[in-house]
């Protein structure tokens, strides 16, 4: 099939960015082994290439960069707002000179396009830097009384879809208030955030102020139930939140869970079609749809279906799967082959329950894990691509008839981190969006972020809120 | 006159805007500070516990959708009942904390002042806490504050009437309605408060009171699968309080664990805004076309 999109191959250069062989541990400002002298892999989901051997923390580690951020704790809260302001400038500033290295670093050990890292990610990653250093010392005014006090060492386990942004969504604040961090980043992309330590001395942020330790959930359960942490921050799967919250229970660990979700992305009748397909493509298949507030749930009103579902079919049909370090490329790689099995089983029990599956026609590299953009018609609120979180490439299509209809679909879940609205009609909008249980709504538009901008869900979705003043709130004793 | 036989008061539960008795038919007695009977209170089950989370749930969509200005008209309301019926409060709080009548009456005072400071909350909340977000880019984005749902409130267990109130108001202020664990050795203030709020223009259901045994009614509303926030401030016992934010977990319900209060000082927002959710819309603003500032 030709094209009229066949573009020449636009690979990004590999050459800016040098990864080493081996990596340590990162506590108290040195490269570390860890205690136990394990390490682990860490591979290129789009080659299986391996990029790097890591340092894979035990709960001996834990213990030991606990211990240096809480020595660090004391002198960092003391700083000046103003003086923790200027660190956390120049790590924004950094990040920016650095930004194209790390954008295909992150593209490479994550498998995500390098245009999303180059022009979504790493430019977003520089701005909660910027944002959270600008109210280091300005806390009095932020609504949480004088003197808010930062609450100690935080321990912070991020996922594997966006590492170095959820990285910046957990550190940036938690340093501006006055915090020391311990963070955990995913077993499958530890590479970023050891670079981001490297970020850190060049910035000659304090010894222990930023621990980095690369591991695996073991890791990450040690460092949340250790003693010494006095906040737990957490962006993962649900069924991990809740176990997180029946940990803490009783202590007085202070606690925000970003978890799953399963939006619903509703198209009325009166909606700009060209316009929504496009925000319904980037709601389920930015990141390969490995994105918890992805619009996964389809809600289209039953007089343009056919219209909606053509029009998308078409657009699916010229994105760009394969190599992620390619300018042109849309669709990147499914960040693990367990990732992919899993993805692989929810699509497949979709068809067995009876919905009708449609594939853009693409052709998947031999090498690497890959997953055709897929949709689900047919779909009713019973089946399971309708009720569970995929975490994939892969959207349900449900219908209705009526505005009540479509709230009431919409909010048929536990989950409640992202809604969609698609209408001409502002006050339908704000109806609508006023009745949807979600935290964040998008309303003519879809997947935008900002770091002043709050985000967090309703329901089994989390509690608490990352960006903006309310972000601030979690890192604060109030 | 000093002959003359007063009249008891049989104490109900408050459900749903309605007095039942609990179901399960079974009563406590209630001492004051002496140890003399002073009235049998409902011993509520977890049946009726399960009760008072349906008629919560169905009241809720409604009491939010109210104006965040009626709201404050009604509860208003209520301080003004309770002040007419101040006396009555004053003997069942000096009765059951063991007070002086005229430390009694200054609780209850205090308890009428909080109620009317959160009655003016009500309007005020959405712009202390919400507001419009300067985002980089070509966009509306505004963050408000919803109600979180359906919260059971575990009443605090020295405190029958000051803390009560303080752990009431809050909830109900923004938006949600509540399922309230009265003071288990003190539960009479708490009943007659229902009698106040079922002729304050409350909604049935908005706030429902049960009495009886901690340990025996908050279990399953904790576990409640449509509960969707749980204040401990009552449970002294803290292996029964870790029990009880485990069990939350399941469904993520927000929690505010115990932890010492002075039900006298300053209350502060934060029991305000643990029952909030943050819900932020954007929209592209688009542009006129011409470029240039058209002032």
């Amino acid at each position: 099939m030709t094209s009229p999109f066949e573009y020449a191959p636009a690979p990004e250069s590999r050459s800016v960015v040098d990864i080493a062989p081996s990596y340590g541990l990162f506590i108290d400002g040195e490269f570390t082994e860890a205690a136990d002298g394990k390490v682990f892999k860490t591979v290129s989901p789009s080659t299986e290439e391996v990029l790097s051997e890591v340092a894979q923390a035990s709960s001996e580690d834990v213990d030991r960069a606990v211990k240096a951020a809480r020595k660090a704790f004391e002198k960092w809260s003391a700083l000046p707002g103003a003086e923790r302001a200027k660190y956390l400038f120049r790590i924004a500033r950094i990040i920016q000179e650095r930004s194209r290295e790390l954008a295909v670093l992150e593209t490479l050990d994550n498998g995500k396009p390098i245009k999303e890292t180059r022009d979504a990610d790493l430019p977003l990653v520089a701005a909660h830097f910027f944002y959270y250093a600008g109210w280091a010392d300005k806390l009095d005014h932020a609504g949480y009384g004088p003197n808010p006090a930062p609450l100690g060492v935080a321990g912070q386990v991020i996922p594997w879809n966006f590492p170095l942004l959820m990285l910046a969504w957990k550190i940036a604040p938690a340093l501006a208030t006055g915090n020391t961090v311990v963070l955990k980043p995913a077993e499958t992309t530890p590479l970023s955030a050891l670079f981001f330590a490297d970020i850190c001395r060049q910035a000659g942020l304090p010894k222990g102020v930023v621990n980095i330790l690369p591991g695996y959930g073991d890791a990450g359960a040690a460092l949340t139930a250790h003693p010494d942490v006095n906040k737990v921050a957490f962006t993962g799967s649900t069924a991990v939140g809740k176990a997180i919250a029946r940990q803490v229970a009783g202590t007085d660990k202070k606690v925000t869970l970003e978890l799953g979700g399963k939006g619903a992305n509703i198209v009325f009748d009166d909606a700009p079609i060209d316009q929504a397909v496009e925000g319904i493509v980037t709601g389920i298949f930015f990141n390969q749809g490995q994105v918890c507030c992805a619009g996964s749930r389809l809600l289209v009103q039953e007089s343009v279906q056919d219209e909606v579902l053509d029009a998308l079919k078409r657009r699916l049909s010229t994105l760009r799967l394969g190599d992620p370090l390619d300018k042109n490329t849309d669709i990147g790689a499914i960040n693990s082959a367990e990732q992919l099995a899993r993805i692989t089983a929810l699509a497949d029990t979709g068809e067995a329950e009876g919905a009708e599956r449609w594939s853009a026609p693409c052709e998947l590299p031999s090498s690497g894990y890959w997953f055709a953009p897929t949709l689900f018609t047919n779909v009713t609120q019973a089946h399971t691509v309708a009720r569970d979180e995929i975490f994939g490439p892969v959207l349900s299509v449900l219908t209705f008839r009526t505005p009540e209809e479509a709230v009431a679909k919409a909010n048929n879940t536990q989950y409640g981190l992202s809604a969609g609205i698609w209408t001409e009609k502002g006050s339908r909008i704000l109806a609508v969006a006023d009745r949807l249980r979600a935290g964040v709504i998008w309303a003519n538009t879809f997947n935008k972020f900002d770091p002043t901008s709050p985000f967090g869900g309703y329901k089994e979705s989390g509690y608490g809120r990352e960006g903006g003043r309310h972000g601030l709130e979690a890192y604060l004793d109030v | 006159m000093s002959d003359r036989l007063s009249v008891f008061k049989t104490y109900k539960l408050y459900v749903g805007g309605k007095f039942p008795r609990s179901e399960s038919g079974r009563v406590y007695e209630v001492t004051d500070s002496k140890d003399n009977w002073l009235a049998n209170a409902p011993l509520s089950s977890r049946k009726d516990a399960r009760d008072a989370v349906v008629a919560a749930r169905k009241a809720q969509a409604g009491w939010a959708g109210r104006t965040a200005y009626l709201r404050g008209q009604i509860l208003y309301r209520v301080a003004e009942m309770l002040e007419g019926r101040k006396e009555q409060f004053v003997r069942e709080v000096a009765e059951a904390e063991g007070l002086s009548k005229s430390k009694a009456a200054a609780v209850v005072d205090a308890a009428i002042d909080r109620w009317v400071w959160y009655a003016g909350w009500t309007d005020k909340v959405a712009q202390i806490v919400g507001g419009g977000n300067p985002v980089a880019g070509p966009f509306f984005n505004l963050s408000s504050p919803e109600p979180t749902g359906v919260v059971t409130v575990v009443a605090p267990r020295q405190s029958s009437f000051l803390g009560l109130v303080s752990v009431i108001a809050p909830v109900i202020a923004t938006g949600n309605t509540a399922v309230v664990i009265a003071s288990e050795d003190s539960p009479l203030p708490a009943l007659s408060l229902g009698e106040v709020l079922a002729t304050s223009d409350l909604p049935g259901g908005v706030v429902n009171i049960l009495s009886g045994r901690t340990a025996e009614i908050a279990p399953s509303l904790a576990a409640h699968q449509d509960v969707n926030a749980i204040d401990l401030a009552g449970v002294e016992d803290a292996v029964l309080a870790k029990e009880l934010e485990a069990a939350a977990a399941d469904n993520l319900k927000r929690v505010v664990r115990p932890q010492p209060v002075d039900w006298s000082a300053d209350p502060g927002t934060h029991r305000l805004t643990a029952f909030l959710e943050t819900k932020t819309v954007w929209h592209p603003t688009g542009s006129l076309g011409a470029s240039g500032s058209a002032y």
